[in-house]
């Protein structure tokens, strides 16, 4: 239970930290791409008798370079790379499960996610993790947001754009990986927007967006742990199903209180005014 | 006087096309230059090649001092994420951001510049608005503050009156003629009709440049850069596209 607390806690703060930028860059469905490319490294990982996490650490930082590098030479729609990245990491880690002999215990983990049996040397792997993703977007804070921003803008006062974009790529990776022993592959999509998602509703300060994502984070991982502690729901749905009941209650108390969705732009950020 | 900018015999395109063929041009201190031309003439396209955005074919770009490190520049609004939640206040701060301190925090002497060019641009009062609630005018004026606050020796500014209301556009030609006092200007735009008090030159571009001083301009020189007979109405100032009457511009 201790290391699924840290576990939560940690992915939380790697939510609040890279979710904004995924949501307002409109990186979620390469986010998607990346952590289904993430079962092709655990299928590796399974047949070469490594550890899983290593396998799809791997397997997740290729693909978020080759989607960089496609990204920055537009060799094709990037759309359709993605897509096939996905497929492609999908059926690799099939391939490897299938010739891999015995019975594979901790694939339906890293599917659907269980927090509460991330053995300890996870979480040392994660907190080394975090600690890069969050150290990395704190020196990087402002180039990363004038890359968000206005990329043309960027590239006019002659920041390294593509080494930044990179950067971002590669700790979305981290942050993936990160995430996938939460709530699984299948839906570590949910759990890098709808803390931000449920921030947005609240502010529209950028930074304060960050800081509110990982307190929504932590009480949604927490709640969705505790759910399936006391009543053995799977962990990771409970995590996901709980953020949705947030936002929801979050977003109908918006229109309670009187505010019109029309008014709020789209993504993050909306008319509330902070001073 | 010597050129801020002087551009010799450049060169671009896309892919295999070239939409700018052998451009010479010199920008001199305190010039108001309008860009004018056809879609695709590659108007953009020079401004993103003065500004580093695009690298050229051939030819080069040279600046005199410390010019190349102090370029504002004004893209399309349309161009940046609207939905970014950031304050003016924030948003016209990261024109201080540049390759060399993007790694450190602003100081306060940014947050100062910032909140001086805000009060100059009667922006004051919206800097904790959202970017998402400005009009068209604001928005405008806001993406000038966060050029200007870089403190540019010249200013380049891409389709500024678009989506502006009349008004608007008299606020921005009275804010772009005091600056004018103090940097280079140069506009891109599809519409100089609200320029023509203003501009001292004029470059009709379509792959090929025609540059002309005020007053210069003829009908035969628009007429080879549009593909089509134009109407000046005044001050040298191409307005009507007469075989376009009804018609889109034509392509090159």
């Amino acid at each position: 239970m201790q290391n699924a607390i840290l576990v939560g806690i940690m992915a939380s703060i790697v939510c609040g930290v890279i979710g904004p930028f995924i949501v307002t860059r409109r990186m979620v469905f390469i986010s998607g791409g990346l952590s289904h490319t993430a079962f092709g490294g655990l299928g590796i990982a399974y047949w070469l008798g490594i550890r899983p996490l290593i396998g799809a650490t791997a397997f997740v930082l290729a693909a978020a370079i080759l989607i960089s590098r496609q990204e920055e030479k537009k060799m094709s729609r990037n759309d359709l790379f993605i897509g096939i990245l996905w497929a492609v990491g999908v059926a690799t880690g099939i391939v490897f499960i299938h010739m891999t002999p015995g019975y594979a215990p901790d694939l339906m983990t890293f599917l659907f996610g269980n927090i509460l049996t991330v053995p300890r040397a996870d979480v040392i792997i994660t907190l080394f993790l975090v600690l890069i993703v969050s150290g990395a977007v704190m020196i990087f804070y402002n180039g990363f947001v004038a890359v968000a921003l206005d990329e043309e803008y960027a590239r006019a006062r002659r920041l390294p754009v593509a080494a930044l974009k990179m950067g971002l790529m590669i700790l979305t990776a981290l942050s993936i990986v990160t995430l996938i022993q939460v709530v699984g592959i299948l839906l570590v999509i949910a759990l890098l927007t709808i803390p931000v998602a449920v921030a947005s509703e609240l502010s529209m300060n950028f930074r304060r967006i960050m800081l509110l994502s990982i307190l929504c984070g932590i009480l949604i991982c927490l709640s969705g742990l505790m759910v399936s502690y006391f009543i053995e729901f799977p962990s990771g749905a409970s995590i996901i199903l709980i953020g949705g009941l947030l936002l929801g209650s979050v977003k109908l108390a918006g229109r309670l209180r009187g505010r019109r969705p029309a008014d709020r732009p789209e993504g993050p950020g909306g008319r509330s005014k902070e001073t | 006087m010597e050129n801020l900018i002087a551009i010799e015999h450049l060169t671009y395109g896309y892919e295999e096309r070239p939409v700018l063929e052998d451009i010479s041009l010199g920008i001199a201190p305190r010039d108001f230059i309008l860009v004018i031309g056809p879609n695709g003439g590659g108007k953009t396209t020079l401004l993103k090649l003065i500004l580093g955005i695009l690298t050229p074919w051939s030819g080069t770009i040279r600046f005199h001092g410390e010019t190349g490190g102090r370029l504002g520049y004004v893209p399309q609004s349309a161009r940046f994420n609207r939905t970014f939640p950031i304050s003016v206040f924030d948003m016209v701060l990261t024109g201080c951001i540049r390759a060399d301190n993007y790694l450190k925090r602003h100081t306060r002497e940014d947050e100062e510049k910032t909140g001086v060019i805000l009060e100059k641009l009667a922006l004051y009062g919206k800097r904790n608005d959202n970017i998402t609630d400005l009009s068209g005018g604001q928005l405008q004026r806001v993406l000038i503050a966060r050029s200007l606050v870089s403190e540019p020796l010249a200013l380049f500014l891409d389709e500024p009156t678009t989506a502006m209301d009349a008004t608007s556009q008299t606020d921005l030609l009275d804010l772009l003629t005091e600056l004018q006092e103090r940097m280079s200007v140069m506009v891109v735009t599809h519409d100089p009709t609200p320029y023509a008090q203003a501009y001292r030159h004029i470059a009709c571009l379509n792959t090929h440049l025609y540059f002309h001083e005020r007053g210069e301009l003829d009908s035969a020189t628009l007429e080879r850069v549009y593909g089509c007979p134009v109407e000046i109405l005044g001050h040298g100032i191409p307005h009507t596209l007469l075989a376009a009457h009804g018609e889109e511009e034509k392509l090159p």
